[in-house]
């Protein structure tokens, strides 16, 4: 039976990791993630995990640690955001390519500069190329859902890759909103116990983790671990599967939403999706054939599955809440049109990027994005490609 | 949404705002709603200005953004009128409650034309008495529940024990008085 709760995204991860009880958590603590790591230690403070918790003095060492634990053949975990997450760049890689499947929760956050403590996605949108699975989150909900299916995700022996559950900085980490928890024995069982087939106290079977590549060598370990990604792909739906048998709520690459006649659609990730159901709805009342899909897997990317949803559409708006400073449109732009150009059919793209560092995106916001494609669905012309939204007076908006 | 109630909370940072409006969501919780309850910080530092927010509805609140047209406004310091707009898009047939030992008319000035109901309630004194230190925010959470009714007063108060008594579980002494603080309150509210 599921519990209905309500609480913050940050204590609902914590909630989740104290369920799957790891054996390592490894922190060090950043806004507005800390949250994380606080609820946690008073979980192992009342006995209600027996984690190693271990405070470290660093993200490069928190990950590290993380590293060393689950070599060791432990489940280990760790939470960060922003500047965190590139402190940990190095070990980000170094983790990935050893095939250690670590999951780590990110309370998503913008860079500096100028410095700011509010969400955009430039932290973990900074690491797609890092080798972890990237998961993202609508809500609270969502990022119990997620944080639930990473680690039979990241473990299991066609992927063995590190995973990170995305959530957003403050509009997700610190909103209470309502939940449904799963009972602690559900959660355990359905996640399971870790015995990894290699690890290093396994006297009968030395290895060493993370040892030299020479050029005879590397490359082979990167396509392995290439494979490794395409494989998560199937990977994800299955486990995606079985959390909807057990606890009945559907995960999958992305959320269609009225997208069956769709001829214009938004294409977006995290809680903007929420805000933007409701512009689709006012303009669905007004006869709009529009509709959005919230992209929840972006590495890897569900490039093809993508491009045959969109296929229909004659014009896609593509959100992006980090600016990648390409000149070019931001990366869930080039992941989509990239998925999207060897279709025979395809729809007209535009990229707009928007809520950099908090900015609000509201349901007006999204109404006019959805009237301006209706435009280029009309014409076919779609005007300049790639243009921001929500900013004060530097450039106008584009209508 | 049809059938939701938007609240905008104004404070100041440690002065429990964002604490308020996470009790009013607790609250709502209880009485079977869908709730909303989150905070917008400014730069990280006490004494600046935070907004908080709640939705209460009956069914899931998807939208993320913040609010621009709240049906009621908390303002936790009463200094805030001077510098921020807290009236802004509010609705005319709401209400707007104020933290101060003034009448409610006298501050009408200050409000940017607000042509709706503004209410007041002396939090300081009314903390002072039954804490003894100076916490606004369950007089504050009182005093919009008495305006608003977003849930039944009552029923508000029977909650709020349980939330306090979690809350407060390493100093159960404090209880009480936040009980009777904000019994107190709700009675106090002028305007």
């Amino acid at each position: 039976m599921s519990i209905k709760d309500r609480m913050s995204g940050n204590e609902a991860i914590a909630t989740a990791m104290r369920q799957i009880n790891p054996d390592v958590f490894a922190m060090f603590p950043i806004t507005p993630s800390t949250e994380i790591p606080q609820y946690f230690a008073q979980y192992v403070a009342d006995g209600q995990a027996d984690t190693e918790f271990i405070t470290v003095e660093s993200e490069h060492s928190s990950l590290s640690a993380c590293m060393g634990a689950e070599a060791a053949g432990c489940r280990a975990v760790t939470a960060t955001s922003s500047a965190g997450l590139s402190y940990m760049n190095e070990i980000l890689y170094v983790v990935a390519s050893a095939r250690l499947p670590v999951v780590m929760a990110v309370a998503t956050r913008a860079l500096t500069g100028p410095i700011n403590i509010n969400h955009d996605y430039s932290d973990s949108m900074a690491e797609r190329d890092s080798g972890f699975i990237q998961i993202y989150s609508e809500n609270n909900q969502e990022a119990y859902d997620n944080y639930l299916q990473a680690h039979r995700i990241g473990e299991h022996p066609d992927v063995r890759l590190p995973v990170m559950i995305c959530e957003e900085g403050f509009i997700t980490s610190h909103a209470l909103e309502n939940i449904l928890l799963e009972e602690d024995d559900a959660v355990k069982k359905f996640v399971g116990e870790y015995h990894p087939e290699n690890y290093l106290l396994n006297r009968e079977a030395p290895l060493a983790v993370g040892p030299y590549g020479v050029s005879s060598y590397y490359m082979e370990a990167r396509v392995a671990q290439a494979e490794a990604m395409k494989a998560a792909k199937r990977v994800i739906l299955e486990v995606a599967e079985d959390f909807e048998r057990t606890f009945g709520r559907h995960y999958s690459f992305f959320e269609e939403y009225r997208m069956g006649d769709a001829e214009i659609a938004l294409v977006l990730m995290g809680s903007s999706a929420g805000t933007a159901r409701e512009s689709v709805d006012e303009l669905r009342e007004q006869g709009v054939k529009c509709g959005l899909i919230k992209v929840r897997v972006f590495r890897p990317f569900p490039a093809e599955e993508l491009a045959a949803a969109l296929q229909n559409c004659k014009a896609v708006a593509v959100l992006d809440k980090s600016e990648g400073f390409s000149a070019n449109g931001g990366p869930l732009y080039a992941e989509t049109a990239a998925g999207c150009v060897n279709m025979d059919k395809r729809p007209k793209l535009v990229d707009i990027v928007y809520g950099l560092g908090g900015r609000d995106f509201t349901v007006e916001q999204g109404i006019r994005v959805l009237r301006r494609l209706e435009k280029i669905a009309a014409t076919g012309e779609t005007g300049p490609v790639y243009t921001h939204m929500g900013q004060r007076d530097l450039r106008e908006e584009v209508q | 949404m049809k059938n939701m109630i938007e609240i905008r909370w104004h404070g100041r940072g440690g002065q429990g705002a964002k604490s308020a409006s996470q009790l009013l969501a607790d609250s709502a919780f209880f009485a079977g709603k869908y709730v909303q309850s989150f905070p917008e910080y400014g730069p990280e530092r006490g004494g600046a200005p935070i907004t908080a927010y709640n939705r209460i509805s009956d069914t899931r609140c998807n939208v993320h953004s913040n609010i621009y047209y709240p049906d009621y406004v908390v303002v936790v310091d009463e200094t805030l009128l001077h510098t921020v707009d807290v009236a802004a898009g509010l609705k005319k047939e709401g209400a707007i409650v104020i933290n101060s030992d003034k009448d409610p008319e006298e501050l009408r000035p200050l409000l940017h034309g607000y042509q709706g109901r503004v209410c007041t309630i002396d939090a300081k004194a009314l903390s002072l008495k039954h804490l003894g230190r100076y916490f606004p925010n369950s007089p504050m959470l009182a005093a919009v529940v008495e305006v608003s009714h977003c849930v039944d007063p009552e029923q508000f108060l029977k909650d709020m024990e349980t939330s306090y008594r979690h809350k407060f579980a390493t100093k159960p002494q404090v209880v009480q008085g936040n009980l009777d603080c904000l019994a107190e309150s709700m009675k106090e509210v002028r305007g």
